[in-house]
């Protein structure tokens, strides 16, 4: 049913039609109105005999979710930024453990400087832990891809991350077609796990491994993301079968046929773009745009038949590889080995600054006309940096930078925006 | 497609009233989203929501740099946040204040910006007579209704009672009334 | 308590033979139908007081629980030497995942257990002091806020044993290990700092929390016993020697051990929602330097002697004589 209805609300519902078992929740915005909801629903009993467990850290959060995964029940959380991180270890440990998890990151920046806003340097600083990484455009796909990635995790025995935009999505009213109970239950069945820890049949979960077979073990990891690229879209065929809409798979494109240039991102900044590429194409420039949904595993092949005959690819990414630049371009890069296609690194959005639909139009003409730095930093006062720069230049304790920066740029709240 | 900026303090359910807004349009048929500019501000700082109506899919998800209608909840904002950024240049302004748009000491921005209609009405004061509290919000919403018709009343009352359930939403729908009556008979129809 | 104290001691000694016990009263491993959790053929040290409390502790869940049991594991040294991949010596459902998240995957295995409906079956975690007292802290603080339905048992061998000997927050005052060496001024762990888990445990205001030691087996099943009888989070103190890192002859295990609670320094006792309900008096009175002078992790203490360090350490185990009221009071 077709409701106007909050991005993390929709989520919860759809988490909770899922079934789940088990969750444990630690707050931190902007997750928090997702486990709140579910919260609600537990205690209400509208999620079975799920246990809902209000833990003393994101770290207890996931290992929580560990036991609970490996006595066999269906889990469930949610975290982003600083969380993330502070539970890094158990991340590693529920993929290496194989431990079908799913877990919505509401993407957020990581500090130092502390930022509650959007973009994707948290799941990024985890991209390579083992899990899959699925990255919604909307509301709408958000609440699918859980859905999904339910039945993904499970079929792989592997952890799921669903990405959403940190208060750009999780905030967000707007429509979405909530599914039903019966929808849910026809696509994803009980979950079996592939292993268990049952008195009756004893196992031993997480022994040491030497180096005579960790890399086995680690390929075999590997392996499963192999599999995920071929899962996620015969997964996203049998949702749409059930549920009568295309959601998920590896990447979407938008008028890419012919495009010379093409603009790729991951989440809900798609939206954006795809205003942008409407735009230039009133005006003539041959342009389009591809959104990743799956992150991990990377689509590379996938990619590569999109983007034939393209001349230039604009990697817009909200994350930074400090010392180097782009994480995606970095990926789409390698995907596009021997290629003759230009790939250009656009950096945007970082801490939640937004990417207006302008900036995006300027930044595609200027690749097109005279090429871009590498990496371009999106709407970048420099102003204010080369002072602060000079500033530091000019006296050994030049204080704390982000003040610094703050005090060049006046008081936060002045800007109606 | 519209957009719509509400400015407000935290407090004054000015999320609310971006979310009332888009329900309405929802319940009337139309497309539409709405969300705050995100951040960790508490009780009394200021905040602003965004709210978007058409009758097409809405992509962007970029705050309302170029509002066709600003929705001021707390006139105190006038003269501390620069409210009137990127306006566009027919854009409706309504204020929640006692005083008229005359007395708010807005003579230059008006004479700079003829195309601009703006409009003060004391929604908190609406509000007060039956609520006991001076939420602003559901008055500027009815009021919008009512000086564009872009939303219809029945729809701005179905989301009042979606949103708030029992009897907090009927004594809302009833400040809509009263806002619809005094607004239609006060201020010239847009 | 639900079993009858030992009464029949040999000659000479504290051990008491179980062909002079009934049956009823004789421990779990003196029974055909022990259950062997943690099975010979592992790979800990010769006179490992951990694979030995282990033993003890699992076996005797195992028995109370009927064989119903999921055990979790800190990463340690009891996880390193039961679990080399691809052989284990675990012959239970037994889980290891990180150092510091025993206790919170455990609570997990137990909510997966109440949503499923199998609360038959039940959850033990176990870790070493490092895992306890410092790493898993928190968790276990959790763990114990929430009153999950784990039992949780602290093998103590006052150090971090598993990566060389370094020193932990149960490391005792003045002891040597790797990073507290026995050079400068006050050699060895400082005094006044560290803390007492099973004291913390009791702040949580748990069901059940229990101190045992590995000199006292049959006390170490009792109260495993007692605590798998209740339901809610409870704790397990066990006090176990580790001759590597404390510098003891493997053979003199059990009796370090042994000195450790009849010193006063490791008292023995239990308590019940925050309160001690019982304790096990000491029979005979030693003095802390017989326990220490075992250890060659205290030499520096006695040769030269210490005079300062010595009295400070003693008068630690008079405070606990007269907290747990350990001796008879005198007429």
């Amino acid at each position: 049913m077709k409701q106007h209805i909050e991005g993390s609300q929709a989520v919860a519902h759809a988490v909770a039609l899922c079934r789940p078992e088990v969750m444990a929740c630690y707050p931190i915005s902007p997750q928090t109105h997702i486990v709140e909801t579910l919260s609600r629903k537990v205690k209400a009993g509208e999620v079975g005999n799920c246990q809902f467990l209000n833990v003393e850290s994101e770290f207890g959060a996931l290992s929580v979710l560990i036991g609970a995964s490996a006595m066999g029940a269906r889990t469930y959380t949610a975290t982003t930024s600083q969380g993330l991180l502070f539970m890094a270890e158990a991340v590693y440990n529920a993929a290496g453990l194989g431990l079908p998890i799913v877990m919505t990151i509401a993407n957020r920046a990581v500090g130092a400087p502390i930022n509650i806003w959007n973009d994707h340097s948290d799941s990024m600083s985890m991209r390579d832990a083992g899990w899959l990484q699925l990255f919604a455009e909307d509301n709408q796909e958000a609440v699918d891809l859980h859905i999904q990635a339910f039945r993904l995790a499970e079929e792989l025995s592997c952890p799921v991350m669903v990405c959403m935009d940190g208060y750009i999505l999780t905030h967000a009213y707007e429509v979405v077609d909530l599914p039903t109970q019966e929808q849910v239950d026809a696509y994803l069945p009980v979950f079996e796990p592939v292993q268990v820890l049952d008195p009756q049949d004893p196992v031993s979960i997480g022994a040491m491994v030497g180096p005579e077979a960790f890399a086995e073990v680690r390929y075999l990891a590997h392996n499963k993301h192999l599999r995920a690229l071929e899962e996620i879209p015969r997964l996203s065929q049998a949702f749409q079968d059930i549920f009568q809409r295309s959601s998920g798979g590896l990447l979407k494109t938008y008028h890419t046929d012919e495009a010379e240039t093409i603009l790729l991102a991951l989440g809900s900044v798609n939206g954006t773009i795809k205003d942008a590429v409407d735009d230039l194409r009133e005006e003539g420039w041959p342009v389009g745009s591809i959104a990743l949904r799956a992150y991990r595993p990377f689509p590379s092949h996938a990619l590569r038949h999109v983007v034939k005959g393209a001349k230039r690819i604009i990697v817009i990414e909200k994350d930074l590889a400090v010392g180097k630049g782009g994480i995606v371009s970095s990926d789409v890069k390698m995907a596009l080995q021997g290629v003759p296609i230009i790939v250009d690194t656009v950096i945007a959005g970082l801490g939640g600054r937004s990417i207006p639909k302008a900036s995006v139009i300027d930044t595609v003409k200027q690749a097109c006309l005279e090429g871009l730095e590498e990496p371009h930093f999106l709407d970048l006062n420099w102003d204010a940096i080369n002072r602060e720069l000079t500033r530091q230049q000019a006296q050994r304790r030049s204080g704390p930078t982000p003040e610094n920066i703050l005090r060049e740029i006046g008081a936060p709240g002045a800007s109606p925006i | 497609m519209i957009q719509i900026r509400i400015h407000g303090r935290g407090g004054q359910g000015v999320v609310t009233a971006a979310e009332l807004l888009a329900l309405a349009a929802f319940r009337d048929g139309k497309e539409a989203q709405a969300f705050p500019s995100f951040g960790s501000e508490r009780t009394g700082a200021p905040v602003t929501a965004f709210c978007r109506i058409d009758s097409q899919p809405i992509r962007s998800r970029e705050p309302v740099y170029h509002p066709d209608v600003l929705l001021i909840q707390d006139s105190t904002l006038l003269h501390q946040v620069d409210v009137f950024a990127g306006l566009a240049q027919s854009a409706l302004v309504l204020i929640n204040s006692t005083r008229h748009v005359d007395a708010l000491h807005l003579t230059d921005f008006v004479t700079q910006h003829p195309g601009v209609q703006m409009y003060s009405f004391p929604a908190s004061d609406l509000a007060m007579k039956h609520l006991g509290r001076p939420f602003a919000n559901i008055g500027m919403v009815a009021g919008y209704a009512v000086l564009t018709g872009e939303v219809s009343k029945a729809s701005v009352n179905q989301a009042i009672t979606e949103k708030f359930p029992g009897k907090i939403g009927e004594l809302n729908v009833t400040v809509a009334a009263e806002v619809y009556d005094y607004v239609a008979a006060n201020l010239a129809k847009v | 308590m639900s079993y009858q104290r030992v009464k029949f001691y040999q000659t000479g000694t504290f051990t008491v033979g179980n062909r002079l016990l009934d049956e009823s009263n004789r421990t779990v491993q003196a029974g055909m139908d022990r259950t062997n959790s943690l099975n010979s053929g592992h790979r800990a040290c010769q006179g490992c007081g951990e694979a030995l409390g282990a033993r003890y502790a699992l076996d005797a869940v195992m028995r109370a629980t009927h064989q119903q049991m999921v055990a979790v594991n800190a990463t340690g040294c009891l996880e390193v030497f039961s679990s080399p991949y691809p052989e284990s010596a675990w012959q239970i459902p037994w889980m290891h995942s990180l150092f510091g998240n025993a206790p919170a995957v455990a609570s997990g295995v137990a909510a997966a257990l109440r949503a499923k409906g199998k609360t038959d079956i039940r959850v033990i975690a176990q870790g070493g002091d490092g895992a306890t007292v410092d790493i898993g802290f928190g968790c276990l603080s959790g763990m114990f806020e929430r009153n999950d339905d784990v039992l949780y048992v602290c093998y103590d061998n006052e150090a971090y044993m598993n990566t060389g000997v370094q020193r932990s927050g149960s490391t005792p005052p003045r002891a040597w290990t790797n990073t507290t060496q026995a050079v400068g001024k006050d050699p060895g762990n400082p005094m006044g700092i560290g803390k007492n888990l099973p004291r913390i445990a009791m702040a949580h205001g748990i069901p059940y929390v229990a101190t045992a030691s590995v000199a006292d087996l049959h006390d170490l099943e009792a109260k495993v016993t007692k605590a798998m009888s209740i339901r809610g989070a409870r704790y397990i103190h066990i006090h176990v020697p580790c001759p590597l890192g404390w510098k003891s002859d493997p053979a003199h295990t059990i009796k370090v051990a042994r000195l450790a609670v009849e010193s006063g320094l490791f008292p023995l006792f239990e308590a019940e929602g925050g309160e001690v309900t019982d304790r096990t008096p000491i029979r005979k009175k030693v003095l802390v330097e017989q326990y220490l002078e075992l250890q060659g992790r205290f030499k520096h203490l006695l040769h030269p002697r210490d005079e300062g360090a010595l009295e400070a350490i003693q008068a630690m185990a008079d405070a606990n004589i007269h907290r747990y009221q350990l001796l008879p009071l005198k007429a």
